[in-house]
């Protein structure tokens, strides 16, 4: 297992390279369900959901960030995800986050318009992900 | 001849003008370096972005339904000339330079037989706008605000996404300034839609710009390098479409806030340049000033001693 090489994670949000590091596994919420990306994984570029990417030390969990969607593309050797607003998952406060999911589903029931709605519908689902995210934490 | 108070009066009015000049300049120095730091640390997200839009436009290259934003709508008839400029002036020629661009581009393509619309992003090129073209401006354009962030630049890509939904263009071209130096900003004209990795410099600037470090690196250089380099064609998940349809509003956004993040920079850069200029010129001013202060007041002396000794003299 020491010997085993370690796939090269980078998180890059629009203003900033905020991670760039080395793990055995790194675990990142697709499009189409969740991908475990290790070294020599083969090229893929996916779309993500809000949700949870985490990079693994052996099997232990070492980090975990929320994103809200974005891009990843993994080669052979390295990861990266392209995410806007990534957060780390033990800076997340559940009451803040069940106070955004709150007025987010107020916007839902108050939009005039059909981008208001789709937006507040998606400040929902970003919510709940997030809700989830620590929800999944707390039971380890 | 000016008065002995009136030139002290004018001395000091120049001298508060140096002492703002050179407090303005000092500020945009300390704003330059924030401003270029922020460049700077935006900078892998882009070049990480269009690394991925440059597989993905391989990969469905050729294809009729590839998305529209990427290959076009297949006509040229209408444009969006997107104009970044600053908030505020004082900045020497930067804001001018960026309209007077957008201006030319936009009356000959007009000429050309083609419909022009107008997004004008900061108030200066806002205002300049409203004069020159009201008619073209579309609605949507307005400040940059305090806190330049991608929160601001993602809503302005909004809009354009939205207007190219609605069949309001067919070809986007964004207007800004490249920061090369603090002395020395760059007019530059970038295609978004049809999406293009060339960046094409103002006419008049081609020939004047000797490090194109911007322009490489974008659509041939990126997939021939490293897509194939490490290990072949990508995988998509779920599939090309569907990705391109999210990556491409978020590469406008992207490209957007890399422009006004340089616009920063180089609008920082102008002020402090600009404001350098002036606060030499009042030092001149208050020079010349004082000489003529300190000569008026010698006549004077001698006047009046001329006047005392004549008037003793014709006693005696």
């Amino acid at each position: 297992m020491a010997e085993q090489e370690q796939i090269a994670f980078e998180l890059v949000s629009p203003e900033q390279l905020l991670l760039s590091e080395g793990a055995d596994m790194v675990v990142i919420p697709g499009a189409d369900g969740d991908i475990g990306a290790m070294y020599r994984h083969a090229p893929l570029i996916t779309s993500l959901k809000a949700g949870v990417v985490g990079l693994y030390d052996g099997r232990t969990v070492r980090d975990r960030y929320f994103v809200a969607g974005g891009f990843a593309e993994i080669t052979n050797e390295r990861c990266t995800v392209l995410a806007e607003h990534p957060i780390k998952v033990s800076e997340l406060k559940r009451a803040d986050v069940e106070q955004e999911l709150k007025n987010a589903r107020e916007d839902v029931q108050d939009a005039k318009s059909e981008e208001e709605r789709a937006d507040a519908e998606r400040r929902v689902d970003v919510a709940d992900a997030k809700l989830r995210a620590l929800h999944a934490v707390e039971q380890g | 001849m000016a008065s002995l108070k009136d030139l002290k009066n004018r001395i000091d009015s120049v001298k508060s003008t140096r002492k703002i000049t050179q407090a303005m300049k000092m500020v945009a120095a300390a704003k330059l370096r924030r401003a270029q730091e922020q460049a700077e640390a935006a900078r892998p997200y882009a070049e990480r972005m269009q690394r991925m839009l440059a597989a993905l436009a391989a990969s469905v290259e050729g294809r009729p339904d590839a998305p529209k934003m990427l290959a076009g709508t297949g006509s040229d008839q209408s444009y969006l000339v997107v104009l970044c400029t600053a908030d505020r002036g004082l900045c020497g020629g930067f804001n001018s330079n960026l309209v007077r661009e957008a201006d030319r581009r936009i009356t000959q393509l007009r000429n050309e037989g083609k419909t022009v619309k107008v997004l004008a992003i900061g108030r200066k090129g806002n205002d300049q706008m409203r004069r020159l073209h009201p008619d073209m401006l579309v609605e949507g354009s307005g400040e940059i605000g305090k806190e330049l962030d991608y929160t601001t630049a993602r809503a302005y890509a909004d809009r354009i996404t939205k207007l190219f939904q609605d069949g309001e263009f067919d070809v986007c071209q964004l207007v800004y300034s490249r920061f090369k130096s603090a002395m020395r900003q760059i007019v530059t004209v970038q295609q978004l839609v049809p999406f293009s990795a060339q960046e094409e410099l103002a006419e008049h600037e081609q020939g004047k710009d000797d490090a194109r470090q911007f322009v490489t690196g974008g659509g041939d250089g990126a997939d021939s390098g490293d897509s194939r380099g490490s290990g072949g064609t990508y995988d998509f998940e779920p599939d090309e479409e569907s990705i391109l349809n999210e990556l491409l509003p978020r590469n406008l956004a992207v490209q957007i806030f890399r422009s006004l993040l340089e616009n920063n920079a180089g609008e920082q850069g102008a002020r402090m340049t600009a404001m350098d200029g002036a606060t030499r010129n009042a030092e001149d001013m208050i020079e010349d000033l004082t000489q003529t202060y300190n000569r008026t007041r010698q006549a004077v002396i001698t006047t009046e001693l001329n006047e005392i000794v004549s008037a003793a003299e014709s006693m005696k």
